[in-house]
């Protein structure tokens, strides 16, 4: 063993003792807050590269903020997606209808018609805008805040509350947690509740995508927390060795659960930058202008699709509600955040563009928010005609047992009798009393 | 020979090979590269090289690199990628280099893979087989010989296979990859080359001149959930797999003991039912593995036993199994539950 240079300890005593670093966000409840550090770039500034670049040249971008949206409600810049005002009234009425379904749903669980429920506040345009930006076929492995995928993608209100009652007709026979929604035929992933475990599997997708010659490409989400578990490093591996085909879609939503970005590594670098490291193209945007997202996505999935090569997104935006139901953020940051996020509100910068071009106006956006509560009210009847949580509208019985294997083993078949006769005794007859 | 094959189809059984295990699962890995494009290869060496235990040599010469091919040291990344595949429709093969490894991909084979079906109720699933090399014997160390079976067979949806002769690993190998589930199919890699009589100071017998080395050409299955009879006998029951079938069987021989020993072949599903009749024919039963005692399979076993078979037992079920510290490198045949240690559990068992 080599010796110490000071092995004698007198002789290093007066050297300084070692310190550890733990985070500690810039508020915490009752301080006022300040987002001086937050850097917020021009709109429009920020270089559009060629989507067949070399990563190296996105590097600029992993530190910068790719912005469209100007505060003069203006698009502006090298990536200004270009779209047509009913592209843009289209997206807008995603947000409303996400924003009336969370309204909705959270009311829901505050009334005991399910156990749990998360809101995307703030959140809307890192799904819908992206995924708008997606071929309806593209897979996309989302994590537990991309109900705007959904939505955007057409997919059923009534079904997407019976997953969340868990009632009679929900497809998952009420096995996943609410939220953790799955349409296979919507190209909608089945969401796990253990983190950052889809990003290696929405790589496998992609790479088996490629192996076969098809011509969808995947994506995933993944919070800034997360990306701090091993499954997202091998999955940027995983995708700059085979040049995967599938965009990395990081939300910094500033929060996770209690712990702040800077306990995923925000206060060293930016999680754009992770793509550096690997060989992938990266991107930084500001998560709440709808077209940056919109542009970033698009340009991340063209160039996955001239096998030009992956792309981590980060989408720089803020969780404006708590981490789920079961959450109170009073309790850990400062109330005004919200309030004095200096990259405002998605919903409400999309409107005033549309306002500015004018082709929007108040009148119709109160008429657009009524119809999606309006449509998630009917939704909800729809649904609850199924069962909400815990009233007995559930699926079969034996369902709890169906598959675990494709077929049943005798184990489960006996565990299935047993359940049965107990049931018999528990409930007479098989209702809960 | 071994009960429970199915008819094959399109083999040529008549010819008739003698090949060691490696070969033999390098043969159903090729069959079903042929037979099915959406069979993949993937691990660790397992592309240009073959694997540092050669089971899938010339493979990616043969069917190609994008059929076989070698993957970052990343066992949740191999995991991983592998469960998307999966849910494209793929069927993958991934391979693990040593089991010791498993453990950074555990999360996605006990939570992902094993639950995808019941959690998307039939949406997705993940149909793949990740075989990796397991147990002691070869001088591992504490790194290179564990034999974590008994984690797996706790998992809800996850198949746990271990197969003991060339025969088997064939015909079960190609079972797995056929299979819908997701599937850990554990190869003994002390018989990778011949059985295992258990003395390590003897020379080991090499599988040219084993009759289950004869290893027919072509497709066959060995469906999984069925048990062999490896000897049939009145005096106990012995349940094994893998590399302790051999053992098992030499000290058998050796004491002249009247045994009916079950090569469990399967772990989950089990087989109950050849278990149950046999425990209930000779009266007496021993569980004999590799891995550490407390919590391992063989507990599961014994208490299977007991619940079924008490009445018809004349003797405590008894378990022959390493130790519960890791595989000590130096003092490895101090650790093997070796013919001393399964001897005097036969003679105690047999002396009640």
């Amino acid at each position: 063993m080599a010796d110490r240079p000071d092995a004698d300890r007198e002789a290093g005593a007066n050297k300084p003792a070692l310190r550890l670093h733990v985070p500690e966000p810039k508020s915490r409840p009752g301080d006022t807050v300040d987002f001086s550090h937050v850097p917020v770039s021009q709109p429009g500034k920020q270089p559009r590269p060629d989507e067949a670049c070399d990563a190296r040249e996105t590097e600029g971008l992993c530190h910068d903020l790719i912005r469209v949206l100007g505060d003069d409600d203006r698009a502006h810049g090298p990536w200004d997606p270009k779209l047509d005002p009913d592209t843009l009234r289209t997206m807008l009425g995603h947000f409303a209808l996400v924003r009336a379904f969370d309204e909705r749903m959270f009311r829901g669980q505050r009334q005991g018609k399910t156990s749990f429920y998360m809101k995307c506040t703030g959140e809307e345009a890192t799904s819908v805008s992206a995924a708008m930006a997606l071929a309806s076929d593209d897979m996309v492995f989302p994590s537990y805040r991309q109900q705007g995928v959904l939505i955007a993608r057409g997919y059923d209100l009534v079904e997407m509350i019976n997953q969340i009652y868990s009632n009679k007709g929900d497809k998952l026979k009420g096995r996943q947690l609410p939220i953790m929604y799955s349409s296979r035929e919507h190209s909608f992933f089945s969401i796990s509740g253990n983190l950052a475990t889809q990003t290696p599997q929405a790589v496998g997708w992609a790479m088996a995508s490629a192996i076969k010659g098809d011509s969808r490409i995947a994506a995933t989400w993944v919070g800034e927390g997360s990306t701090a578990e091993g499954d997202f490093h091998s999955a940027c591996t995983f995708a700059t060795v085979y040049n995967a085909p599938v965009i990395l879609n990081v939300i910094n939503n500033q929060w996770a659960i209690s712990s702040f970005s800077g306990f995923a590594g925000s206060e060293r670098t930016t999680f754009a930058a992770r793509a550096l490291g690997y060989g992938l193209a990266g991107l930084r945007v500001d998560g709440n202008d709808a077209l940056a997202v919109y542009a970033a996505q698009r340009w991340a999935a063209n160039r996955a699709r001239a096998n030009a090569g992956p792309t981590l997104i980060e989408y720089f935006t803020y969780r404006a509600e708590g981490h789920s139901t079961s959450d109170d953020p009073t309790g850990y940051r400062s109330a005004q955040e919200r309030e004095e996020w200096p990259l405002g509100d998605p919903v409400m910068r999309l409107k005033n563009h549309l306002i500015a071009l004018g082709e929007w106006d108040e009148d119709r956006q109160t008429e657009m928010d009524r119809e999606a509560a309006e449509r998630v009210k009917a939704a909800t009847k729809e649904a609850e005609k199924n069962g909400i949580l815990g009233h007995g509208m559930h699926q079969p019985f034996r369902t709890m047992f169906e598959d675990v294997f494709e077929e049943l083993p005798w184990n489960l078949k006996e565990q299935a009798e047993q359940a049965t006769r107990e049931r018999l005794i528990k409930f007479n007859g098989g209702r809960p009393k | 020979m071994s009960t429970g094959v199915t008819e094959p189809k399109g083999a040529n059984n008549d010819t008739v090979r003698r090949l060691n295990m490696i070969e033999a699962i390098n043969d159903a890995l090729d069959i079903m590269l042929e037979r099915d494009p959406d069979v993949i290869v993937l691990g660790e060496d397992v592309g240009y090289f073959g694997g540092v235990f050669r089971c899938t040599a010339g493979l990616q010469e043969k069917h190609g690199k994008t059929r076989v091919f070698d993957t970052p040291i990343s066992e949740c990344g191999i995991i991983g990628v592998a469960v998307g595949m999966g849910a494209y429709g793929l069927r993958p093969v991934p391979e693990i280099q040593f089991a010791d490894y498993i453990y950074p991909g555990l999360d996605q084979l006990v939570s992902e893979a094993a639950r995808l079906r019941y959690r998307s109720a039939t949406e997705y699933i993940a149909p793949m087989t990740v075989r990796t090399p397991f147990g002691g014997g070869i001088f591992g160390g504490q790194t290179h010989s564990q034999s974590p079976e008994a984690l797996f067979t706790h998992v809800s949806g996850l198949k746990t296979v271990i197969p003991s002769t060339p025969y088997d690993a064939k015909g079960l190998l190609i079972s797995c990859i056929e299979d819908n589930d997701p599937v850990i199919f554990f190869e003994p890699k002390r018989i990778y080359n011949g059985p295992f009589s258990g003395y390590y100071d003897k020379p080991a017998e090499p599988w040219k001149r084993h009759p289950q080395s004869e290893v027919p050409e072509g497709y066959y299955r060995i469906p999984l959930g069925k048990a062999r009879t490896v000897t049939e006998g009145e005096a106990l029951t012995v349940l094994a797999y893998g590399t302790m079938v051999h053992v098992a069987e030499s000290v058998c021989r050796e004491k002249g003991v009247d045994a009916e020993i079950l090569d469990l072949r399967t772990l989950a599903p089990l087989d109950i039912e050849a278990i149950e009749a046999s425990v209930k024919k000779t009266g007496r039963c021993l569980i004999v593995h590799e891995a550490t005692r407390t919590s391992g399979f063989g507990a599961e076993l014994s208490a299977l036993v007991t619940e079924r078979c008490f009445y018809h037992l004349e003797a405590p079920v008894e378990r022959v199994t390493g130790f519960d510290t890791p595989y000590p490198h130096s003092l490895e045949w101090a650790y093997f539950p070796g013919p001393i240690r399964i001897g005097e559990a036969i003679d105690q068992l047999l002396s009640e």
